[in-house]
């Protein structure tokens, strides 16, 4: 494209290279130049042009078959997104409607339940009432002791001693003579009230050797009354355990295999 | 010195304006530069070789960046348009590059 003609005022060679460009920077300007300066500047508006739309990056730049990839890139994240979309309205429905709150409900009858067994909620249903009347002396801790195992071997689900509620903490004692339920001392005649099958539960304390027995030896007296509605109100307060933390579900021993779980740590 | 002031100005106005560029020519527009500086640079070195002619240098930019313009459009015709489109922008970097040496020659005679 550059042929060697040679131009009218074409300088030496042998001038240095600047001393070439700062002699024709000083030329005057003639017609043929001023075209020259017309393309150079359309090349310089081309390419502020074009570097522009390079770097805006639309796809108006792009071509067919890139627009194509672009296209199909869009409906992979499309399909992607909606799959994506489906799985959260199903949780979104799941959390909603029934399961959760189901979920719920078996959580509070579950509360229910163990607060009744740990003493923290009044139980109420059929069961026995034992009046004991004492003799001075004549009652040990054992024997209160002997009646709860009896009453709880039964099926007792809720017991009360004298007004205190009976749970997996209770103890007993023997202190001057009388028998203390966690300190307190049991007065001459209490009732020791029970709640499950009345007709298991009186059997348990009629037994030959039983509690009924057992007291009678000891100058005291019981006598087992069945109901059918009976109320124990008692409560006991609910202690979180200071030593024993919940094990992690996977190693829980379902009951009937329960060998001791050696703990990891 | 008028080149340099037009070059100068084109860059100018193209940064103020900022058009965006025809649809039809948005294939031809890149390759279409290209071919132009190749013809800027040429020009450079006959200008410093002491055998530069504007009427030359006038020639040669219109047809280079006719003949960028042509082979762009028959590969995408033929379906090979962005293959050509490499393969021009490859020889045309390739001569900048032989001309640009050149260049240096004359300036730094190194």
């Amino acid at each position: 494209m550059t042929s060697p003609e040679p131009a009218a005022s074409a300088p030496s060679p042998a001038d240095g290279g600047f001393e070439v460009l700062w002699r024709v920077l000083r030329r005057r300007p003639g017609r043929g130049q001023v075209l020259v300066a017309v393309l150079l500047a359309l090349l310089g508006f081309a390419l502020a042009t074009q570097v522009r739309a390079t770097a805006a990056g639309g796809l108006s730049t792009l071509r067919q078959n890139e627009l194509v990839g672009v296209l199909d890139d869009v409906a992979q994240r499309q399909a992607r997104l909606q799959a994506e979309t489906r799985q959260l309205e199903t949780t979104r429905d799941q959390l909603a409607s029934g399961s959760s709150a189901a979920a719920l409900e078996e959580a509070e009858q579950r509360a229910r339940t163990l607060g009744v067994l740990a003493g923290t909620l009044p139980a109420r249903g059929p069961g026995i009432v034992l009046g004991v009347t004492s003799s001075p002396g004549g009652l040990r801790a054992t024997i209160v002791l002997g009646a709860v195992q009896e009453l709880r071997d039964a099926g007792a689900e809720a017991i009360e001693i004298g007004g205190i509620r009976v749970t997996s903490a209770t103890w007993f004692s023997d202190v001057d003579g009388a028998v203390t339920v966690e300190g307190t001392p049991l007065p001459a005649t209490f009732e020791v009230v029970a709640i499950g099958d009345p007709a298991t539960l009186a059997a348990a304390m009629d037994i030959p050797g039983g509690v009924l027995d057992e007291l009678t030896q000891n100058q005291s007296r019981g006598v087992v009354t069945q109901s059918e509605d009976l109320s124990i109100r008692s409560l006991r307060p609910l202690r979180a355990p200071q030593y024993a933390r919940p094990a992690p579900a996977a190693t829980a021993v379902a009951p009937g295999e329960s060998s001791p779980v050696p703990s990891s740590g | 010195m008028i080149a340099a002031l037009g070059l100068v100005v084109g860059l100018i106005a193209g940064l103020i304006l900022q058009p965006t560029v025809p649809l039809g020519l948005q294939p031809y527009l890149p390759i279409a530069v290209v071919a132009a500086l190749d013809a800027v640079f040429g020009g450079l070195r006959a200008l410093l070789d002491g055998v530069f002619d504007d009427k030359v240098f006038v020639v040669s930019f219109i047809a280079n960046v006719l003949v960028a313009g042509v082979i762009v459009f028959l590969g995408d015709q033929l379906g090979v348009g962005s293959q050509l489109s490499t393969g021009v922008v490859v020889v045309l970097g390739i001569r900048i590059f032989s001309n640009v040496a050149s260049i240096r020659r004359h300036l730094f005679k190194a």
